[in-house]
């Protein structure tokens, strides 16, 4: 028996805003009857707000109440605010599902991107006239047609980090298996991205990295004029140190810690980095 | 649990009071280790002797020793295909079907890594299997024939005897294993009339506890031990053996047998009524193993346009436990694997629902569940993206 929330029995035991709305401005659908689970959004958009919401579903309970309360979130939003709910938000709702039902909520921000995309494309007339071909997405999991872009959603929206996860997520790799290795090349992918993105570093790596500037190459060069500097803490890219000896109190040192200190470790690590003096 | 409508039977049982009855002395007084040398050990060897006896008859065995007991249904599975193939190393293939229980096929999928070959036979849409396949896979390498007696969700019944004679005519030499723990206590067993050469069973199944089984080896058969150590089981089985759940065991088998005609008749005539009422009121429910031949407990019914595991959560809001072969309920992703060699349709796959009675199912739980579920069927159905096909369907059976 899953270990369901109040929240997520209450929703698949009284859904809300089930059915159809025939003139809908926008339609967007997730996963297939073949799969096992299926669901269907419906909006009315008035003024750039979601005015109403209903679903059809064909799949468990926390499906269901993924769904339900999906329609819940979204009716009386403005687009902009809908279009940042991620899979986790819906999750967070519910308060909680099991690692293995994370799907259905992948399902639901599944379902609602395509509704909001089907509402864009309706509006831009300019590509239909155009006659440009929708970009195709690649899929990585025949078994369960899941997307590259959706394994890489999950994995940005939720911080996965292994092939199981993504399945619990998304479904991909749960039937055949034989995507596993493809869905591990995502992974490796968008850590490798992630990595880049500092510097190429891991965050380990980063923290050692700084310490050992400020210790080897930093600190003999303030000693030379009798002060000295110490690392109190690293925050993303912010870099709090201390001065000591001379420097401190020195009024040219702020003009060490910018032009010296910072652009050393810029230089070394990441264009990013932030020095700031540690207050008392 | 209040209210309590317990239609889960294939996946366990409620012991019988008789059975706990019948096993209580040996935790209170009766408590000596059967192989210890005093008088006070006599009564613990002699409640094993006699239970060896009375699950003897159950399988009507020829002798004794061709019994040997165990923890459960997969050990005793495990011992037999284990003990088989380690006595034939020089043969490499075994030939079994697509819908055997997790036990039996996780196994032989272990065991295909560890170089064998293995030959899944599969089922018609009915769940009854494929006999010329069978036939066609045998051959003079194949050291083990292993097939269920009857399939758990489905509750078909395999042509045992049937298949022990294809066997005897394609090769003389294969042994033959069967898992027999769905039909123990619902159809009798006889080893000798069906010609098998091994036989497993499960108590828990049919209102003994959980953490004990059999399994029948006759005397042309060798064995290898899986657990090694002291002489219990005459060496085939090493272990202390647990006297209460073996006293259990047997007294559950006596009961079974004084209640196997009672299981034909009015067990069977409430899982019909059951299917029956399900079958006229639902008009999108499909019996999943149409005229096929089974145990007299069982009912598989697919739901189309619907899932199983909501059908189950808001039977579970009422006091009613059933069981479902979707991918939801599973853990896996995918839906059973025996609907799936079945080839049910994947608009009825996800909403299965398997239906198991025993001895004490009523009258009153059969009509309480028949008077509730339609109503269960249509709120789910309200939910479900496939109006169209429903309305389809729906036509379709007021024609």
């Amino acid at each position: 028996m899953w270990d369901y929330s109040e929240k997520v029995m209450d929703h698949y035991r009284n859904p809300r805003n089930v059915g159809k709305i025939d003139d809908a401005d926008a339609v967007g659908s997730a996963g297939s009857l073949a799969c096992g689970d299926q669901l269907k959004i419906y909006l009315k958009i008035k003024n750039g707000i979601v005015t109403d919401a209903k679903f059809q579903t064909f799949g468990c309970g926390s499906a269901v109440a993924s769904s339900s309360i999906l329609t819940e979130m979204i009716i009386g939003k403005p687009i902009e605010e809908v279009r940042k709910i991620t899979n986790k938000d819906i999750a967070d709702q519910l308060e909680g599902l099991p690692p293995e039902k994370m799907h259905c909520s992948v399902m639901g921000y599944e379902a609602l991107e395509d509704a909001l995309k089907g509402y864009e494309d309706y509006q831009d007339l300019e590509d239909i006239r155009n006659d440009i071909e929708p970009k195709k997405e690649k899929i990585v999991c025949t078994c369960f047609n899941i997307t590259e872009n959706l394994i890489w959603d999950a994995i940005k929206q939720n911080g996965l980090k292994t092939v199981e996860e993504i399945t619990n997520y998304t479904k991909a790799g749960g039937a055949c298996g034989k995507c596993k290795g493809l869905i591990q090349d995502i992974i490796d992918t968008y850590y490798k991205k992630e990595e880049e993105k500092n510097g190429g570093l891991s965050p380990a790596q980063r923290i050692l990295k700084i310490n050992t500037i400020i210790e080897k190459q930093i600190s003999p060069e303030l000693q030379k004029d009798g002060g000295d500097i110490t690392l109190i803490d690293i925050d993303g890219n912010k870099v709090y140190v201390k001065l000591r000896g001379k420097c401190s109190g020195c009024k040219n040192s702020m003009l060490t810690l910018k032009a010296f200190v910072q652009s050393t470790l810029r230089d070394a690590i990441s264009q990013d980095i932030e020095v700031i003096e540690a207050g008392e | 649990m209040e209210n309590l409508i317990y239609l889960d039977n294939n996946a366990t049982t409620r012991v019988d009071d008789k059975v706990l009855e019948a096993m209580l002395p040996y935790f209170k007084e009766e408590y000596a280790n059967p192989s210890s040398m005093y008088d006070f050990a006599k009564h613990s060897g002699r409640a094993i002797f006699e239970a060896r006896g009375i699950i003897k008859d159950f399988f009507n065995a020829a002798n004794e020793k061709e019994i040997i007991f165990t923890s459960c249904g997969s050990e005793s599975a495990n011992m037999a295909i284990r003990g088989v193939l380690n006595m034939n190393k020089n043969k490499k293939h075994i030939v079994t079907t697509k819908v055997e229980h997790a036990c039996v096929l996780n196994l032989y999928q272990t065991l295909e890594k560890e170089g064998y070959t293995v030959d899944y036979i599969g089922v018609n849409s009915n769940g009854e299997i494929d006999l010329a396949q069978l036939e066609d896979a045998i051959h003079f390498d194949t050291a083990l024939v292993s097939v269920m007696y009857a399939n758990n969700e489905t509750g078909v019944i395999f042509p045992i005897q049937k298949i022990a004679e294809i066997i005897k005519r394609k090769n003389p030499q294969t042994k033959f294993f069967v898992d027999a723990v769905q039909v123990a206590g619902k159809i009798p067993i006889d080893v000798q009339e069906l010609g098998v050469d091994l036989l497993s069973i499960s108590g828990h199944k049919f209102h003994a506890p959980k953490g004990v089984g059999a399994l029948y080896c006759n005397s042309k058969t060798i064995l290898t031990p899986l657990i090694i150590g002291g002489h219990q089981e005459r060496g085939k089985r090493a272990g202390t053996e647990n006297v209460p759940y073996i006293v259990g065991l047997a007294k559950a088998a006596e009961i079974a047998t004084d209640f196997l005609k009672y299981e034909s008749t009015e067990v069977k005539r409430l899982r019909d009524k059951l299917e029956s009422g399900i079958l006229k009121n639902i008009y999108n429910a499909r019996l999943n193993t149409g005229a096929a031949y089974r145990v007299p407990n069982t009912t598989n019914i697919g739901f189309e346009y619907i899932e199983g595991e909501l059908i189950l959560l808001h039977l579970s809001d009422l006091g009613i436990c059933a069981s479902s072969g979707s991918a939801c309920t599973s853990g896996s992703l995918e839906p059973s694997h025996v609907l799936r060699a079945m080839n049910v349709p994947f608009t009825a796959i996800h909403g299965s629902i398997r239906f198991s009675l025993s001895k004490y199912t009523t009258e009153k739980d059969v009509d309480y569940v028949n008077e509730v579920l339609p109503g269960i069927i249509e709120k789910i159905r309200l939910i479900s993206p496939y109006q169209d096909e429903l309305a389809e369907l729906k036509k379709l059976k007021n024609m």
